[in-house]
């Protein structure tokens, strides 16, 4: 048990006559990065109120830092980070003085609370705009700052639900890479997302919720391999070669305006071989080469029967 | 370690001193209603003493009623931008946000009153109190600001936006007009008058009336103090069982 830094058997939550969870089970080990993925209304951010103490759930057991989270609440929050949905940042206060309110809120105070907010502003690189209040900030500075809040209190379990909803695509890059530097720390992560590449490339492990109901996990690779479709991708450069590489590759299938075919195959060097031979023989030459394995897309589609609708790109 | 309270109490002080229309609003409103009643229609009104007299007692409750209005709105806004969820998954004092609140609405109120106070004299108040007396109207004021501050926030909780938050308190507004604060209570229609001679407002202002005029009823007094108790104490019971079951 030492090992498992949250451990949930049985979940169930429901609203009213609504099901949102339907039996949840899952294990994330210390220091590892867990990811839930699933589209809005899976139940990903129910999920998070139950195992952070801010709901309690109708069935079965979840233990958080070793603390059970209905009987040890005050034990659980002492051990865990949450950076909700939406920043939870003081507007009326500066960046400065939200980071404080949290060093005086803090029991356990480790040394300096002025260096503590200092080193923060600084690896979040929000020192310009410290003393300006937080009403002024951009949607990827208050997301900042919401996280630096997060680790005042130095916890060794951070919940992130839906940490880069919203924002460009480089504000999410430097979140990445801000979650990536708590990692190497030893943190343990536990992140919910809509985006299938984030949790491709955040996640040791990957749990897939669909309606209440975790209807995979494993690592991004297992997941992949668990749907049939590894392909590759020929690319030409006139319609009358497609046209041509088309007829001798009959199970293939044509992508009309990259002027490409994906022929189904096991990426096996046999396979490519005899491929490769069979458009040499019709002294057929393609532009490009590419082997594709699913990508997690994919695999949601295969998993659910639905697409993410929201993720798709 | 500091009480989280304190430390919660100070974050409403920075919120006022960064958005001082709240306190302006709760000083100046009250005051505008003073000119109005007594200055402008109080010589039509015969109450059967100086209306100065007569309406400061009312004007007192109707700016703690006016004052706490805007409590109700920062509670809320609180909750739905997720700052609330923020500390009760800290471990923080539970409510320690909420008694914050309701103290900086308590001290906002006695600013209100003492600027009321001070333009009732410019316009001729004559109250006949003691020192004892005195004491008298500040315990009820501040009792009075606790029993609408908790009210307050828990309606503040309970609403869905901030913009329900702010009518849900307009209630507490009028009620003051549908008691003895502007004119007595044997003046209005049948039906409004029973109304006006039994709730919880009439019996407060009567106590006020009392200790300002030098010769509180112990019965006011008694009752008014019940009613503030009750409802300081339904108001906190009602916030605290909706901050522990919102998320």
């Amino acid at each position: 048990m030492t090992s498992s830094a949250i451990a949930v058997s049985g979940l169930r939550k429901t609203f009213g006559d609504k099901t949102v969870l339907d039996g949840i089970d899952l294990d994330v080990p210390s220091g590892t990065v867990f990811s839930l993925l699933g589209p809005n209304g899976a139940g990903k951010t129910t999920t998070v109120n139950v195992l952070t103490t801010l709901m309690k759930a109708d069935a079965g057991t979840v233990r958080v830092a070793g603390h059970d989270v209905e009987n040890e609440a005050r034990a659980v929050r002492a051990a865990i980070g949450v950076t909700g949905q939406f920043a939870a940042v003081d507007e009326l206060l500066t960046g400065r003085e939200n980071l404080q309110l949290m060093v005086d809120l803090n029991r356990r105070p480790s040394g300096d609370g002025q260096r503590v907010v200092t080193d923060l502003l600084e690896r979040f690189d929000l020192m310009e705009s410290a003393q300006k209040p937080a009403s002024t900030y951009s949607g990827g500075m208050r997301r900042k700052l919401d996280l630096a809040m997060t680790l005042v209190g130095d916890p060794r379990i951070i919940f992130l639900d839906e940490p880069t909803t919203g924002l460009d695509p480089r504000s999410r890059r430097t979140m990445w890479s801000i979650i990536r530097d708590l990692v190497a720390d030893g943190v343990t992560i536990f992140l919910t997302t809509q985006y299938l590449e984030e949790a491709d490339q955040l996640a040791d492990r990957i749990a897939v919720l669909d309606q209440g109901r975790l209807v995979a996990q494993g690592t991004s690779d297992e997941l992949k391999r668990q749907v049939p479709g590894t392909h590759v991708r020929l690319r030409f450069t006139t319609v009358a070669e497609l046209d041509a590489a088309a007829r001798v590759l009959p199970d293939s299938t044509r992508d009309e305006e990259a002027l490409a075919l994906r022929v189904p195959s096991d990426a096996g060097t046999t396979s490519l071989r005899a491929l490769l031979d069979r458009l040499d023989e019709y002294s057929i030459s393609a532009e490009e080469l590419s082997v594709h394995t699913p990508d997690l897309d994919d695999v949601f589609l295969a998993l659910t029967g639905h697409t993410t609708e929201v993720a798709a790109k | 370690m500091k009480s989280h309270s304190m430390v919660m109490l100070r974050r409403n002080f920075k919120h006022i001193a960064r958005n001082p229309t709240t306190v302006f609003n709760a000083v100046l409103m009250p005051v505008v209603m003073m000119f109005m009643f007594v200055y402008v229609f109080g010589d039509a009104f015969s109450v059967g003493a100086d209306y100065v007299d007569y309406a400061t007692p009312g004007l007192m409750l109707l700016a703690v009623a006016y004052g706490v209005g805007s409590v109700a709105v920062s509670v809320n806004s609180d909750m739905t931008k997720g700052i609330i969820n923020r500390f009760k998954v800290m471990d923080v004092s539970r409510g320690a946000v909420l008694t914050g609140h309701v103290i900086a609405s308590v001290l906002t109120n006695l600013v209100a009153i003492a600027a009321l106070v001070g333009v009732a004299f410019l316009l001729g108040f004559g109250p006949s109190a003691g020192f004892l007396d005195w004491l008298g109207v500040l315990g009820v004021v501040v009792l009075l600001g606790f029993a609408l501050g908790w009210l307050t926030v828990a309606l503040g909780l309970a609403a869905k936006s901030p913009e329900t938050a702010g009518i849900a308190s307009v209630p507490l507004v009028m009620l003051p007009f549908f008691s003895s604060a502007i004119v007595p209570a044997e003046a209005m229609g049948p039906g409004i008058r029973e109304f006006a001679e039994y709730q919880p407002f009439t019996p407060i202002i009567e106590t006020l009336r009392g200790f300002l005029g030098g010769a509180p009823e112990g019965i006011d007094v008694i009752v008014a103090a019940g009613w503030c108790v009750g409802m300081a104490l339904a108001g906190y019971l009602w916030a605290r069982s909706t901050f522990s079951k919102r998320a």
